[in-house]
């Protein structure tokens, strides 16, 4: 059944399951959670119907290893969770860090700590940016922030981590996965060019027998070595920015948001610019690598800064790691599942302008 | 001349890093040879464990590797799906099988994948310097159990292949050790049969075997071999525990 070049109605969740079909995953494992239980859902019968394999794990530590399993093969493979599942996957990701083993994570944030709620939430940034597992690895983030953008960066997801051989991860939520959108597939084109999986598992046929590990201890150097050699890695995923601005580069007030939220900052700007408040948004679809650059020459144009995000203060950190000037920037958060309206946004906007 | 013994092509020339008296590389040794044996090393993909023998992707001459402890059933799930024509088996200790990953061979073999697993029980935990196993026996003093385990608080030694013989998946686990000669046989021709069942389409296989850590035990090599006998054996019966081969359609 091939979806794409036709307009359809679908929702998030269901709609970044088949883009990672489009982009070529063949391999999902998952373990059921609210609020993305349509993506192992839409999964369990669309895989095989491409050709691909679809296994309901036992658990989420089950699912990220199956992934790890299903990637050292070769195999375009991705998992989905929400919060409290993603910390479960986090000693897989991990490994997959320490091992260059690509993959998919999607994680549609929900309301926590702990078994929290289900309300879409942004909680988990400092988790997924910051390093989450154990070891000193980075890992590209993704947060669209509408459907169609989630579908673009499933596709961007699956690029990047064949290009780096490294774990991925879509930093989505409930409300994205949840909400409906019409939405044209498009046709999958990597735009990058990816190298050749010369290092995959097999079977030693006509090659040297090959192996995947992380374990480094057959000298003091070696895992050194081996994180300076990660640490080049790194340094070339750090030019993969992606951001967007809008009315960004006369504001005065540069609101700063991301994923649903930079969606919802949106209408808030258009209230503000209506009543001729220069406000303008920076939202960084990369969470990590993070468009330091561009926010921080916007944010010192700017006499305001405002952090939005559905948490008590996560990216606000990094906003003022590159903004540098503490007193201009403000936070404005909700915790808890809770959504901020646009109409609180722009009250807290010209809150500011006073 | 011809040579009766010979390494196995399976094997590197890497020298392991067993203690002496060890049974991890005794059963790598076997293992090699069934794959030599069955021709299949160029279509073998290992899952070595964390544990003493974390080390099996240098010691095995075909692919291999490393998983996150305890999760080597759920990579070799995958790896399987994905790769159905290739052979695939992990190979893990009580701690890494019957502790830490329960869930994950639980689950494999519940959904009967066609995978081999190798499950070394020496009844602690090796690698990180002898502490209690699931399969620690009762009485046993481990570095976490210094007056022995005591049941009423650490519980029971676990039967692993016992649990694990309730599930429908799973189509042949037998016990083995590796104490003297004869059972050295058998031990092979148990590991042989997890392999050509795979081989047959046949489903899950499982052989437990029962193997020396003289170094945690604080024995020598010999004395190690006579607590197996005396002791471990015992307690987990060595013979088929459940095997539905014949039964089974390929699948
Ligand atoms: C998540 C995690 N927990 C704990 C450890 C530490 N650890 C390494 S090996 C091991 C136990 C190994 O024992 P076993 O599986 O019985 O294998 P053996 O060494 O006896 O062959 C443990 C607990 C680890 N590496 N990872
Ligand atoms: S600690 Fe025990 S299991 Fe580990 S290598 Fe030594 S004898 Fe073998």
């Amino acid at each position: 059944m091939n979806k794409t070049g036709k307009k359809i109605f679908i929702n998030g969740n269901e709609a970044i399951a088949e883009a990672a079909i489009i982009a070529g995953c063949r391999f999902y494992a998952g373990y059921p959670i609210t609020p993305q239980n349509q993506i192992p859902e839409y999964m369990s019968w669309r895989m095989p119907e491409a050709g691909g394999v679809f296994i309901q794990a036992e658990s989420e530590l089950a699912a990220i290893n199956m992934v790890f399993g299903a990637s050292l093969t070769g195999t375009r493979a991705m998992t989905s969770s929400s919060s409290p599942g993603i910390s479960l996957k986090q000693e897989g990701i991990s490994y997959m860090a320490g091992c260059e083993l690509p993959g998919v994570i999607v994680n549609m944030q929900r309301g926590g700590p702990g078994l929290g709620n289900i309300q879409g939430s942004q909680a988990d940034y400092f988790q997924a940016t910051k390093g989450g597992g154990h070891g000193d690895y980075r890992m590209p983030v993704l947060a669209p922030s509408t459907i169609p953008e989630a579908i673009e960066h499933v596709m961007t997801a699956f690029d990047l981590a064949d290009m780096y051989r490294t774990p991925v991860m879509l930093l989505s939520d409930g409300i994205l996965g949840q909400m409906m959108e019409a939405v044209e597939f498009p046709v999958y084109k990597s735009k990058k060019k990816l190298p050749e999986k010369d290092w995959i598992l097999d079977g030693a046929k006509n090659r040297k027998p090959r192996s995947v590990f992380s374990l480094m201890m057959q000298n003091p150097t070696i895992l050194e070595k081996h994180n300076y050699k990660l640490a080049e890695k790194y340094k070339k995923m750090e030019t993969e920015v992606i951001h967007e601005t809008y009315l960004a580069e006369d504001a005065e007030i540069l609101v700063c948001a991301y994923g649903i939220m930079g969606r919802i900052c949106r209408g808030a700007i258009d209230m503000a610019r209506k009543e001729g408040v220069k406000a303008g948004l920076f939202r960084p679809v990369t969470v990590w690598p993070f468009a330091s650059e561009v926010v921080s020459k916007l944010g010192k144009k700017a006499k305001k800064v405002l952090v939005v995000e559905l948490n008590l203060g996560q990216m606000v950190e990094d906003i003022r790691l590159a903004v540098e000037d503490n007193k201009k920037i403000s936070f404005f958060g909700k915790p808890g599942g809770a959504v901020a309206t646009k109409e609180e946004i722009f009250a807290k906007i010209k809150e500011l302008i006073k | 001349m011809k040579a009766v013994y010979t390494k196995p092509i399976s094997l590197t020339e890497t020298a392991n890093s067993y203690c002496p008296g060890c049974g991890h590389g005794l059963v790598h040794r076997l293992v090699a040879e069934v794959i030599d044996e069955l021709g299949v090393r160029e279509r073998t993909i290992g899952i070595a464990p964390v544990g003493c023998a974390v080390f099996a992707y240098d010691y095995f001459n075909f692919d291999v590797t490393e998983a996150p402890h305890g999760r080597p059933p759920a990579v070799a799930t995958a790896i399987k799906r994905c790769l159905p024509d290739r052979i695939v088996f992990t190979y893990q200790g009580d701690g890494d099988l019957a502790s830490i990953g329960t869930n994950e061979i639980i689950h494999a073999a519940n959904r009967g994948e066609n995978i081999t697993v190798i499950f070394i029980n020496n009844a602690v935990y090796g690698m990180t310097g002898g502490q209690m196993a699931p399969t620690t026996l009762e009485g046993m003093k481990t570095t976490t159990t210094t007056k022995g385990r005591d049941v009423k608080v650490a519980g029971h030694p676990l039967r692993v292949s016992e649990l694990l013989s309730s599930i429908e998946g799973a189509v042949y686990i037998e016990r083995v050790t590796v104490i003297d000669p004869a059972n050295v046989i058998k031990a092979k021709k148990a590991i042989k049969k997890a392999f050509q069942n795979q081989i047959d389409k046949k489903g899950f296989s499982f052989v437990e075997v029962l193997s020396p850590c003289p170094i945690n035990w604080g024995l020598k090599p010999l004395d190690a071999l006579k607590f197996i006998k005396e002791k471990m054996m015992e307690y987990f019966k060595l013979g088929v525990i459940k095997d539905s081969t014949n039964s089974k359609e390929s699948k």
